[in-house]
């Protein structure tokens, strides 16, 4: 079976749209203006407007001239595009496939008509939806895209092109009705070519040759010979799955089983489409009115439905039945293409296999105590303790340098640094002693100052620099002080800051 | 006669090993864990892996020389691949000191808990996942009851696990392999040079199953674990000159 095709011509459609706002611009003359070139240039005009002779393109003044009552609006950038998006989302009702044209729609109806009884009934109940609805509409069906976007708009007969009648119908058609440049359909005009009739004999290799290989493209499209892709829309459908219960459920092991189908189907329609699960929420409805929710988020896009049984069984404790639940519904709001192939994740030899194990563990473990309570760290380009490590974003992360930052760093630091009491012989000296918690250190070793400061884009008067010290007491203990500030200023103060193993 | 019954003792206590959890080497694959003369207090003297290590770390000072010890046996069991999960409440560690140790920091995965609970749940979860290194948690006590779930655990999935038990006040007994403690040792530099050596410890193990107990000098290089050749603990320190600035 040939395909079939419409394709809908909006002829006023912003102005159309701005009528069902504000009715009170019914019977006014009125045109959307939109600054072009230091010059107003009406974008759009009503159908009252078009009597006047005044077109999309003139003047705003040369139509103020011609209308002295003329009301001149304000054009919105981008939003013939949205009502047409929105309408496109309404017309699923006669097509699955729809496509969105640069002033209408593109229908693929390939076996969608008879639903309608005929093609006749299909396309008079659409336009006539349309045009109820207060939008000035024009359509017609044929075999190909192009001759139905071809009739919509200059067909002068019948709207409705059967096979037989193809190629009848698209040569009394005016050249502009091939979609072609303006500068193409001048040419033609200037050439004598006043139908496409009058092209359809001629050598391609002569017509390619004049007219270019876009022209040859856009006829052999209209006349079927080539074939056109349309990018569909699509709407998204919701991942939803429900699960109504005879009797209300109660026990934990008939929600745990309830869970599992509700998961199963679910899987099944992610796994046939690739996709994988980041997060779900299960609805309880129950027989007194409440609603109970249970959320559950995976650190990889997962469909297996044994893992993620796992995930609610965790929660299912917490799930109230009280008097009993009546119906389980599934969503998943999170939904991500799976990852078919093994990544290298360690970047050492042997690891491989390990990321599912360790993804579904972290999995199991974020959603009892948090996801934001798991950290990984990369190495991070700054010498300022608290900023040489970034959290990582996700599993696969890798560092972008070297851990290796020059010096030695502590095994453990302090979240804050803490102010301890010290005595330095010199200025510059690493501390002779140091008292923390009312314990005093006599420090037998240390290595040489390490100054660190914070990036000049920092906020210099809370950050002064410090001057680090490894030291070492005499019980062997190591620890990481600093002195923040210039000795000069007399503002400096003594902190620990890590220890060293 | 007697060398008869010496042998069937021998095979019985081998036997036991083996149940009790310690896998005797296979031939040829008598590589340890670098602790050198630390391991000769295991059984078989191999370190065991697939356990539960527990490690006393009172104070801070001590928390960091545990955790640099860790760090450097961590380095070894973390050659084959797999992650290493450290579960704590007031995690103090820094990664960047990992390096050192010739452990890749990024390999780390910190799961930061509220409660003490959480940290022992997380720890038993964790230790069910075979693919993982190893396992640390930072705790304050561990009860006999805990300790025997985890290594219920790790007999199934053979995974290292490390837990510092920070509360020394009441030492109970569990079924963790072997209890350490490392307290810090100043370090050795040459002759009169200023500075700070490379870190050295002092490890004992307090007690060890089916093993000998006894203290040890490590200290960490760049090669790895070193140890002293059989000296006393330093008690007298001479004074260094300070000559720094």
């Amino acid at each position: 079976m040939g395909r079939r095709y419409v394709s809908l011509w909006f002829r006023h459609l912003l102005t159309d749209w701005l009528t069902l706002r504000q009715p009170e611009l019914k019977d006014v003359p009125f045109v959307l203006v939109a600054p072009e070139k230091n010059r107003l240039i009406v974008k759009a005009a009503n159908h009252l407007t078009e009597s006047y002779g005044i077109s999309t393109g003139m003047a705003a003044a040369d139509a103020r001239a011609v209308v002295p009552d003329l009301k001149v609006l304000d054009a919105e950038p981008g939003k013939a595009e949205e009502i047409l998006k929105k309408a496109a989302a309404w017309c699923i009702r006669y097509s699955p496939l729809i496509a969105i044209d640069a002033d209408g729609l593109l229908l693929d109806i390939t076996g969608c008509t008879h639903l309608w009884g005929s093609e006749k009934d299909y396309l008079r109940s659409l336009i006539k939806t349309l045009i109820t609805k207060g939008y000035d509409v024009r359509g017609a069906m044929a075999d190909t895209v192009g001759l139905a976007w071809a009739v919509a708009r200059y067909g002068k007969q019948k709207p409705i092109i059967t096979t037989q009648e193809h190629q009848q119908a698209l040569l009394p058609l005016p050249p502009e009705s091939l979609r072609i440049e303006p500068e193409t359909v001048d040419l033609l005009y200037k050439l004598g070519f006043f139908t496409v009739g009058q092209l359809i004999g001629h050598e391609r290799s002569a017509l390619r040759r004049r007219f270019g290989n876009s022209f040859l493209l856009r006829l052999h499209q209209a006349l079927g010979n080539v074939d056109e892709p349309l990018q569909y829309i699509h709407p998204v459908e919701p991942y939803h799955v429900r699960l109504p219960f005879l009797e209300p459920i109660r026990t934990a092991e008939v929600i745990e089983k309830a869970i599992n189908t509700l998961l199963e189907m679910m899987c099944e329609r992610l796994n046939s489409e690739g996709n994988g699960l980041r997060k779900a929420v299960l609805k309880g409805y129950r027989v007194d009115g409440h609603l109970t929710e249970t959320v559950i988020g995976t650190n990889k896009p997962s469909n297996n439905p044994a893992h993620l049984l796992k995930l609610f069984a965790l929660k299912i404790p917490n799930i109230e039945p009280a008097l009993g639940i009546e119906l389980f519904t599934l969503d998943a709001f999170k939904v991500e293409e799976v990852e078919h192939k093994q990544e290298n994740l360690w970047l050492l030899e042997g690891s491989e296999g390990s990321t599912d194990a360790l993804a579904g563990l972290l999995d199991r473990v974020g959603n009892k105590i948090g996801a934001q309570n798991i950290h990984r760290y990369l190495p991070q380009a700054s010498y300022w303790p608290e900023r040489s490590i970034k959290p990582a974003l996700s599993l696969t992360d890798q560092p972008e340098m070297d851990w290796n930052n020059g010096r030695p760093r502590p095994s453990l630091l302090l979240k804050y640094p803490q102010r301890i009491e010290v005595m330095a012989l010199l200025p510059d000296d690493p501390p002779k002693h140091f008292v923390w918690k009312g314990q005093k250190h006599i420090i037998k070793k240390a290595d040489d100052a390490e100054r660190i400061e914070p990036e000049w884009w920092q906020h210099a008067d809370r950050h002064k620099h410090r001057d680090y010290y490894m030291i070492e007491d005499e019980k062997g203990c190591r620890y990481w002080v600093f002195r923040s500030g210039h000795h000069q200023g007399g503002d400096t103060q003594w902190y620990l800051h890590g220890f060293f193993a | 006669m007697t060398e008869a019954r010496q042998n069937i003792i021998e095979r019985l206590q081998k036997d036991i090993l083996g149940w009790q959890g310690f896998v005797s080497p296979a031939v040829g694959e008598q590589k340890g864990i670098g602790l050198g003369p630390v391991e000769t207090a295991f059984p078989n003297g191999v370190f065991p892996t697939g356990n539960i290590h527990e490690m006393l770390c009172g104070q801070q000072e001590q928390a960091a020389a545990t955790s640099g010890l860790m760090m450097g046996i961590l380095s070894v069991l973390m050659k084959n691949g797999g992650a290493c999960i450290w579960i704590s409440t007031g995690r103090k560690f820094f990664p960047a000191s990992a390096h050192q140790f010739g452990v890749a920091a990024h390999r780390l995965v910190f799961v930061d808990t509220q409660r003490e609970r959480d940290t022992l749940w997380a720890m038993e979860e964790a230790l069910k996942c075979e693919s993982i290194a190893a396992v640390v948690a930072e705790v304050n006590d561990l009860s006999f009851a805990q300790s025997r779930r985890l290594q219920l655990v790790v007999e199934a999935s053979k995974v290292t696990g490390f837990v510092m038990r920070s509360n020394l006040q009441k030492l109970s007994t569990t079924t963790c392999v072997a209890r350490w403690q490392v307290t810090p040792l100043p370090s050795q530099t040459e002759g009169d040079l200023p500075g700070v050596g490379f870190p050295c410890w002092q490890v004992q193990l307090l007690r060890v199953r089916n093993g000998l107990p006894g203290t040890w000098q490590l200290s960490w290089s760049d090669q790895g674990f070193t140890w002293g050749t059989e000296q006393e603990p330093q008690i007298e320190y001479t004074d260094v000159q300070l000559q720094v600035g």
